[in-house]
């Protein structure tokens, strides 16, 4: 059952950290005007290799006393959050590269719906098989 | 499903820059005015933006942390046979500056069509994920 779904279970992974990585996207162009903002991206490709290898993910802290504060589960793209740097200076401090998020923005729902046709294709090929038409 | 929650993000932010417009539209309109209920000439309003964290890590929206009056003194102009002229003949208008408004209002208006642009591509992406499989 593993090998049939293997290929699927990939996309999977990859479609949802794509969908994380949009959501960081549309934060950063929301923020674009707020003062003081700094803007995040991910590296997509070690969070990706991470997430299809067997290596457990860092997860949040565990909490065995009432005092302790709860980590923030952040997903599966907490531990690649990076900052973006910024090309040219703002004067309150905002690092929104309005060009670099939308071509970012632009580039990953491309990749989105990539993943989408390759787990169609990968469905339609198996629904064939079982067919047998 | 963390899609989702981009509505939630570019939503917060249209929201953010439509008071903006609003404020600056209160500006251009008060940009003459002499004096308001107070008996003190129109200051203009400058807004503020602020992060708003949205739960899951990486979702930052905006909200609108204050709206402050400009402070910097009105425009005096010499004009003794207005009925709102003080004793040395100066009438007191509005310390809006018209210029620096049309560019705040362009600029919101950008930001706000960046946003409606990011609910539109999530949208098609979403209603594309919800065919998966057929």
């Amino acid at each position: 059952m593993n090998r049939i779904t293997d290929s699927i279970d990939f996309h999977g992974q990859a479609l949802s950290l794509r969908a994380e990585r949009q959501r960081l996207i549309a934060s950063n162009i929301a923020n674009a005007d707020t003062p003081g903002y700094i803007a995040r991206d991910v590296n997509f490709a070690q969070a990706l290799r991470e997430a299809t290898s067997s290596m457990q993910p860092v997860r949040a802290v565990s909490t065995s006393q009432p005092g302790h504060i709860a980590g923030m589960a952040g997903g599966p793209l907490a531990p690649h959050l990076l900052y973006a740097t910024p090309s040219q200076t703002n004067l309150d401090s905002n690092t929104v590269d309005m060009d670099r998020e939308r071509a970012n923005f632009t580039d990953n729902a491309v990749k989105v719906e990539a993943t989408l046709r390759f787990i169609n294709g990968s469905v339609r090929t198996m629904l064939d098989a079982i067919r047998g038409q | 499903m963390s899609m989702l929650n981009i509505f939630n993000v570019a939503g917060s932010a249209v929201s953010a820059q439509s008071q903006r417009l609003n404020v600056t539209a209160s500006n251009l309109a008060n940009a003459d005015t002499v004096a308001g209920p107070d008996g003190q000439a129109y200051k203009a309003r400058q807004i503020t933006f602020q992060t708003q964290l949205m739960g899951e890590l990486g979702a930052a929206g905006v909200k609108v942390s204050t709206i402050s009056e400009d402070q910097t003194p009105g425009r005096r102009v010499h004009d003794p046979n207005h009925p709102q002229a003080d004793g040395e003949g100066y009438v007191t208008y509005s310390n809006v500056n018209a210029v620096e408004e049309m560019v705040n209002m362009i600029s919101a208006s950008r930001s706000y069509q960046n946003n409606v642009e990011v609910m539109n591509t999530a949208k098609t992406l979403l209603l594309k994920t919800l065919q998966m499989g057929q």
